[in-house]
């Protein structure tokens, strides 16, 4: 057991709130799991190495930053600066309920026991992690037929030699409406889990983003995970840096029939960054759809992993399922490890799975510069192109403006290092 | 303007032009015409320089200099503009950033100073407003889900944001309705002057009438079998072009 894992048991046994049942189940169960290594499925193509180099023990006391609202949103803001939730605005809309973790009325305890590690599945090792050391977290509460106008915008930052473990358990009532946005951010030398677990009652509907826009040497694991009950709806975008080590597990659980589930996924690497998606559609009941689009592009000596597995349970009759996953390497150092699983037991069902490596459309780059546009510049735009499609996609016009504007930040920033890289070389 | 001699193009291994002269002077407009598969979009990937377009003898010279060896971007750049007969979609590359991106070149290669993103935005209006494409079309992808018309029409709108000293128009009347031909044909003719040339490529006499076209020129396996003056294009209209086929003789009388 290396130090970091064996560390981090020691403080779970410490905790003790009113979670504790629930704590110790998973502590019980991370006692019986032995750490990855490259042999371990899960986590095949990613190295946990860097976390198990991580040594805080000189932990620097959190500094104040601003993390300023996305501008135009218009946004119920709540933010965490290394794992500490900085307030609750005052005067929510009536019909949501916010609470921080550590704090939930009896109430609503209930629900809130049932939901913890109730949605999430359990095989997920840091998961079982958060379970026992996230004391940080939220609790949101949107009560029935609630159609909530705005966005829910949830910001986790972390600054130098800081760990945090984040958990957030979402509960959408029948009927109501609501945006929520989970937004990761910073690049210094940290390490955060963070775990949400939404469920969405009949008829539900959620439009959710995870922005998981860490980089460098800020260290992230963590999941969003569903279930959607009868003819719920989910609209999930998830977007990702890459970091020294980035990993996000995506779990949709179709339990109630005619849900609907569409999931698009974005990333954008450059250097030696990681980052690794497993999303994972569980249909157990009739006539869901689900409609997944993962797009990436990978520069540099980059690294994507996604693992896309579609389970068809026998009871899932009318199903339809689509996943495709399609990959632009701008380097032939970048690499991407794609495993689909498919796993089908009903018979009455469509599905398709595709993953492919993109390549530019030579009569697209003929067309751009027979109008002027340079070789160079229509590459670029064509590649950018490339992950602008979902951006196009994106149902709130501000975030995506917002997005399209990070993302093409940070792409035409990509693509100045390299140059002047190759400049100096010359 | 554009001197074409003695032009034999080939697309994969398959010769299609087979010795074609032109010679547009500034200021005129000439028609093509001619029987499906003639090599007519042929000739306008040839002058757009198009890759995969061999040019396997003859010259090319636009104002003066040897187009063959200029670039996709450069031909371009010197005021070469093609409207194609199928627009690209690009989805992902919005029509705002890839008309800024384009007029952008063209000013930069003028030596004008860049265009703001208001005057350019105003402009863009302006030019939507001419081939009556609403303004939230600039916004989507190039002619991402646009029907036949709207694209033909992004095109022109390029035209007229590029503002090019020769514009070949391959077929951009194909599938439009009397009314966007009508519209197409204005936009062309509010663009003649004594500088700006056009070739186009049409099937049908009605874009002619409102062109006026200075020459009509019958493009037939890959040669111009004749070539007169606009009463030319009614004479096709009624007869076909199997008579020409059939009088050789006539193939030099102009
Ligand atoms: N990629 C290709 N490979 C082989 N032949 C081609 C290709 N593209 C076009 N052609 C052929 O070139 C000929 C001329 O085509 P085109 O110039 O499009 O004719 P037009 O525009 O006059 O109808 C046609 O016979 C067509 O089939
Ligand atoms: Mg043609």
């Amino acid at each position: 057991m290396n130090s970091w894992f064996g560390n981090a048991l020691t403080r779970a046994e410490a905790i003790d709130d009113w979670l504790h049942e629930k704590r110790a189940a998973s502590l019980a169960l991370l006692r019986d799991t032995d750490w990855p290594t490259r042999q371990t499925e899960a986590w095949k193509y990613t190295s946990l190495k860097k976390l198990e180099q991580l040594d805080f023990s000189d932990g620097s006391p959190a500094p104040v930053i601003d993390v300023s609202p996305i501008s135009g949103l218009n946004s119920i803001n709540l933010v965490f600066i290394d794992g500490v939730l900085q307030s609750i605005p005052a005067d929510l809309p009536e019909g949501l309920t916010i609470m921080p973790l550590a704090q939930v009325p009896d109430e609503h305890q209930p629900w809130v026991l049932d939901q913890f590690a109730g949605v999430k599945p359990q095989q997920h090792l840091f998961g079982l992690i958060n379970d026992t050391l996230a004391t940080n977290g939220l609790v949101i509460d949107v009560a029935p037929q609630v159609d909530l106008k705005h966005p829910i915008h949830i910001t986790q930052t972390m600054t130098a030699g800081n760990e945090a473990h984040c958990r957030t358990l979402v509960r959408v009532g029948a009927g109501a409406r609501v945006t929520v946005i989970e937004h990761l951010a910073g690049n210094q030398e940290s390490f955060n889990t963070s775990f949400t677990e939404y469920s969405l009652a009949t008829k539900a509907e959620l439009e959710h983003y995870r922005l998981a826009l860490q980089s460098d040497a800020a260290l992230t694991i963590g999941g969003s995970h569903f279930n959607l009950d009868t003819q719920a709806t989910l609209n999930s975008t998830i977007v990702g840096y890459g970091s020294d080590l980035a990993r996000i597990d995506v779990d949709i659980s179709h339990q109630g029939e005619g849900t609907l589930a569409k999931l698009d996924a974005i990333y954008l690497l450059d250097k030696q960054t990681h980052f690794d998606l497993h999303s994972n559609i569980e249909h157990t009941a009739p006539n869901g759809t689900s409609d997944e689009r993962v797009r990436g592009i990978v520069a540099d000596k980059a690294r994507a992993v996604f693992n896309g597995r579609i389970h068809i349970h026998r009871y899932a009759q009318k199903t339809s399922a689509e996943l495709n996953n399609r990959n632009l390497l701008l380097s032939r150092d970048a690499e991407v490890d794609v495993k689909p699983e498919l796993e089908i037991y009903a018979d009455d069902v469509s599905c398709a799975h595709g993953a492919t490596i993109a390549e530019i459309d030579q009569l697209a780059l003929y067309y751009l510069r027979s109008r002027g546009i340079g070789l160079e510049q229509a590459h670029l735009m064509l590649n950018f192109g490339f992950i602008n499609e979902l951006i196009d996609q994106i149902p709130n016009a501000v975030l995506a403006d917002w997005l399209r504007q990070q993302l093409s930040g940070r792409f035409t920033r990509m693509n100045e290092i390299k140059h002047s890289g190759q400049e100096a070389t010359q | 303007m554009l001197s074409i001699k003695n032009l034999k193009a080939s697309i994969a291994g398959k010769t299609i032009l087979k010795g074609l002269d032109l010679t547009v002077n500034p200021g005129e407009v000439h028609a093509i015409m001619g029987p499906n598969g003639s090599g007519k979009s042929t000739l306008g990937y040839v002058l757009s320089g198009r890759e995969a377009y061999i040019v396997e003898e003859g010259s090319i010279l636009f104002e003066g200099v040897d187009l063959l060896t200029m670039d996709i971007e450069e031909r371009a750049l010197a005021g070469l503009f093609l409207a194609f007969q199928y627009p690209l979609e690009i989805p992902g590359v919005s029509n705002l950033e890839f008309l800024k991106a384009a007029v952008d070149a063209q000013r930069e290669a003028r030596g004008e100073p860049l265009m703001s993103s208001k005057e350019f935005l105003s402009a863009a209006r302006e030019a939507c407003k001419a081939v009556r494409l609403p303004t939230e079309f600039l916004k989507r992808g190039v002619n991402e889900g646009f029907s036949g018309g709207e694209k033909k029409r992004n095109d022109i709108l390029q035209m007229l944001m590029l503002q090019p000293k020769l514009c070949i128009l391959d077929e951009t009347d194909s599938g439009l309705d009397i009314d966007a031909l009508k519209l197409v044909a204005d936009c062309v003719n509010s663009q003649r002057d004594a500088k700006r040339s056009f070739i186009v490529v049409t099937h049908y006499q009605r874009l002619l009438d409102y062109l006026k076209p200075d020459y009509v020129h019958v493009l037939s396996e890959g040669k111009i079998i004749k070539s007169g003056g606009p009463s030319l294009a009614p004479e096709l209209e009624e007869q076909g072009y199997a008579w020409l086929a059939r009088q050789p003789g006539e193939e030099k009388s102009l």
